[in-house]
């Protein structure tokens, strides 16, 4: 176990190498770079200035040199500074000499995206698991097929047109709740619980809309794993013992059925970094999605390759705990029984 | 996990959202929003912006949120006022020397910056320095580069004297914020704590900034220009049209740009709305063109160009894109500003004549119906960038010149890779693109033919000795009468020669809800926000605000 644990670890170093590679080529491959957004293309602005910001950055030298600065960069931990004219850092934020602090673009956007996405995957994974259930155990009769349907309308259903039509309904006509945003105006002057409470209410929205697409896949997986297990000789052997069906299905059964779904939380890991550009921009929440989208049209490189390492990072650690996770809820796979 | 522990997971998460719904505001009372009322200080203007702004230093960011904002914490030395003449702002006089190369600046006395400090010469002198500095990563400084020798003979006089006299001078004068020199000597511009936390002189100063989400400024006391009547202007970032337009219905937000439908199909039809938000129009500060290239045939004979100016209806084009909400123009200079030539007037729509043209450029009309010259077909590609209205634009061109016989393919690309790919390389047939319109008349930087290197902006191609020669003359001549004598001839070179079609300038249409008075309709030359300073909320239209201390 141990020696298979160091191993996979170490296979990580040029695995991240590949990765980093890949998308810096790919990233240079599309035209243009910072000097060429659609403000620059100004009669006031001129070419050398331009050319001066180029020079600055690099951006003249041949990408595979852009690239060893790069990495000479990111060994030391140092993300560098954003393209844009802010000059904000990357990752972290930095003080200058008289204290004045200026906070990393991922540091700022990065716990938004964090917990709406964990605040998702919770609710997917719970009422996933409870509707899953429900259809394996009633197989085949209406409440089945009524928990398909619904699912799988809530995952053609475009997100951004069910947003604005719940945006109208709770919003404009009841006022129920808040439109966009993370905060209402004066925030400031709640208490501590009033602005717990305002956050949540400006969550309610997005985290509903960006839920509803993930339910159908996972109730159906927890919904075909179940089946499979209710078919099972030690479950025929529970009944014929004369178990009770509730513990049957919710003891011996579930907990069975759900074991698949630790790879599925340690894939989602890397998602969970990740945002919605379209939820986002509605929504006017300033998160990962929307930075890492501006940064592409940007061209701001040190963002885009920030955002990328990082996703590659979790995405390696995010398959190694799900591995380790596995190992550690089956017995089975623990003993090498099965691979 | 069993079924309790289930069970109550989601009887918390049921209850909570009932707590939620709950929590919920109480119907509003009705208000008069059409009353007279009487000038009142305080109150708070919530506005909604598409983008962040990236930072306050304006020489240095190039967005425009940014350019608003940092709009109401700095002044320059002259200004527009509301008919776009030359205005006193940190400065109360200038005067042009009798060789026309030397500006002096009086200032105004007792100026001061948010902090108390005084503001002086030192400080426009400071500034000057800055933005000509090569350090300094600024893309406006050749303007400023252009000035031979700055001086301060008093804390009250700044001088520059020109190497030859440089006619747009007064208006660059008018884009260059004054800094303040106490804070900055010492830091490095490019990366500074200011850009986020500016020290100005103008009506208001910075309060807070929510990164991402919103930028709050309050009356600055001590401002040089007077003081406001609002006492917050909050600017809300909301990069989506549609969330912005149900916080303006919900009433959490007072001002917004709004798009040509909402203007004419959804206000007209929404009488809760007419109530509580008023509109306006007016004209934007740019202009839509369709450009040739003009080094590629057939686009370098000016009869194919005439030609493709005849065939395109421009007011079709006006109706059917911005629903009517824009003018046509004939010149590159705003409809009823000295500069636009009142002689001039659009390409009317005229197939037969466009056809005649043609013909006479050698293109005649096959059995299939499309124009050919020598066997070959007349077609070619316009090209665009990701923008809703101008790929429409080109839809409705393609359409009208199919109709004579010309085929027409659209393709539409990405910002960046349009400029570097397309642009810059000058591998493009025609452009559907806009340009700003200046209050400056200057456009060497577009037509003069010494600016066609890649990266330059007269990429179409354009080469017209008499329009050099205009250009030219019209950057060195102080004289306003004779300026915009210079300024109209080059109009009508430029549409008589037709290297673009003008299509159309659009107004710029803003939705402001009726509690804010004193906005000026119609709306001045300068636009409604000229006079934002004097804009009001009357205590009884006021929000319940929890933001009020």
């Amino acid at each position: 176990m141990i020696s298979y644990l160091i191993k996979r670890i170490l296979w990580m170093i040029p695995m991240l190498i590949g990765i980093s590679l890949i998308s810096f080529f790919i990233m240079h491959l599309a035209p243009g770079d910072v000097t060429s957004n659609e403000a620059s293309f100004n009669p006031k602005a001129s070419e050398e200035s331009r050319q001066k910001l180029r020079e600055l950055y690099n951006l003249d030298k041949p990408v595979i040199i852009q690239y060893g600065l790069w990495v000479k960069r990111i060994v030391q931990l140092d993300f560098g500074n954003s393209f844009a004219s802010h000059q904000k850092p990357v990752l972290w934020e930095r003080k200058d000499k008289s204290g004045n602090i200026t906070k990393g673009l991922i540091q700022e956007s990065l716990p938004i995206t964090l917990m709406i996405n964990l605040m998702g995957i919770f609710i997917i994974f719970s009422i996933s698991i409870v509707l899953g259930t429900l259809s394996a155990v009633r197989q085949n009769t209406w409440v089945d097929r009524s928990i398909t349907l619904f699912v799988f309308i809530g995952f053609a259903i475009p997100g951004f047109w069910l947003a604005l039509l719940l945006m109208y309904w709770t919003g404009v006509s009841h006022q129920w709740l808040p439109i966009s945003g993370l905060h209402s105006p004066g925030f400031q002057n709640l208490s501590g619980f009033g602005q717990f409470i305002d956050l949540l209410k400006h969550l309610v929205l997005p985290v509903s809309i960006s839920s509803l697409s993930g339910l159908a896949g996972i109730s159906l997986y927890v919904r075909n794993g179940m089946l499979d297990i209710l078919h099972q000789d030690f479950i025929i052997t529970a009944r014929s013992k004369g178990l009770k069906e509730n513990k049957i299905v919710f003891i011996h059964a579930l907990k069975n059925a759900i074991l698949p779904l630790i790879t599925i939380i340690g894939l989602s890991i890397p998602g969970l970094i990740g945002g919605s550009v379209i939820a986002e921009s509605i929504f006017a929440i300033p998160g990962m999605g929307k930075l890492f989208y501006d940064s592409v049209l940007m061209r701001d490189f040190p963002v885009i390759m920030g955002i990328l390492t990082i996703g590659s990072v979790l995405t390696l650690i995010g398959t190694l705990l799900a591995d380790i996770g596995y190992a550690w809820a089956d017995p089975r796979v623990r003993k090498g029984l099965v691979k | 996990m069993n079924k309790k522990f289930l069970f109550s997971n989601f009887f918390a998460i049921f209850i909570s959202s009932i707590f939620l719904i709950s929590c919920s505001n109480d119907a509003t009372e009705v208000v008069d929003y059409d009353g007279e009322y009487k000038k009142d200080l305080g109150g708070n203007l919530i506005n909604a912006m598409a983008g962040e702004p990236s930072n306050l230093i304006a020489m240095i960011a190039g967005d425009s949120a940014s350019s608003v904002i940092a709009g109401n914490i700095f002044n320059s030395l002259l200004k527009y006022d509301e008919n776009l003449n030359y205005a006193p702002d940190l400065a109360e006089s200038w005067e042009i020397s009798n060789n026309q190369k030397t500006i002096s600046f009086k200032l105004r006395k007792g100026l001061q910056w948010a902090d108390g400090k005084p503001l002086t010469s030192a400080d426009v002198l400071f500034t000057w320095k800055l933005i000509t500095d090569p350090n300094t990563r600024t893309p406006y400084a050749s303007d400023y580069q252009l000035v031979k020798k700055a001086s301060t003979p008093d804390p009250l006089t700044f001088k520059v004297t020109y190497e030859s006299s440089y006619a747009p001078a007064l208006d660059t004068w008018t884009s260059l914020h004054i800094l303040p020199k106490h804070i900055l000597k010492d830091e490095d511009i490019n990366n500074t704590f200011f850009s986020r936390k500016p020290i100005g002189s103008n009506y208001y100063k910075l309060d807070e900034w929510l990164s991402g989400q919103q930028v709050t400024l309050k009356a600055n006391d001590k401002s040089v220009s007077g003081a406001p009547l609002i006492k917050k202007l909050i600017s809300r970032i909301i990069p989506d049209t549609s969330s912005q337009f149900l916080e303006l219905t919900a009433d959490n937000i007072d001002v917004m740009n709004i798009n040509p439908i909402q203007y004419q199909r959804v206000f007209p039809a929404r009488k809760d709305l007419q109530q509580k938000i008023a509109l306006y129009k007016e004209l934007g500060n740019g202009y839509t063109y369709l450009g040739f290239n003009l080094k590629k045939a057939p686009f370098d004979d000016i009869r194919v160009r005439q030609a493709l100016n005849y065939a395109i209806d421009k007011d079709e084009v006006i109706k059917g894109v911005l629903l009517g909400l824009g003018e046509a123009i004939s010149s590159p200079y705003k409809p009823g500003t000295r500069w636009n030539n009142p002689n001039l007037s659009p390409y009317p729509y005229n197939p037969s004549k466009a056809l005649k043209l043609l013909a006479d450029a050698g293109y005649i009309k096959d059995k299939n119906g499309s124009l050919t010259r020598d066997g070959k077909p007349l077609k070619f590609e316009i090209i665009t960038n990701q923008n809703k209205q101008r790929e429409m634009t080109a839809v409705l061109i393609q359409r009208r010149l199919q109709e004579i016989g010309i085929k027409v393919s659209i393709r539409v690309i990405e910002w960046a890779s349009f400029v570097n790919r397309f642009i810059k390389t000058g591998d493009f047939d025609v452009v559907v693109l806009g340009w700003g319109l200046s209050l400056d008349p200057d456009q060497y930087n577009i037509w003069h033919s010494s600016q066609q290197g890649p990266g330059q902006f007269n990429f179409l191609g354009y080469s017209n000795k008499t329009v050099d020669q205009l250009l030219e003359l019209g950057r060195k001549e102080l004289n306003i009468l004779k300026r915009e004598k210079i300024y109209r001839e080059f109009s009508k070179h430029l549409l008589e020669d037709s290297p673009i079609v003008y299509l159309y300038a659009g107004y710029g249409l803003s939705a402001v809800h009726k509690r804010v008075k004193g906005i000026k309709k119609p709306a001045p030359p300068a636009g409604i926000y000229h006079n934002n300073y004097d804009w009001f909320i009357p205590r009884p239209l006021r929000r319940n605000e929890i933001l009020e201390q």
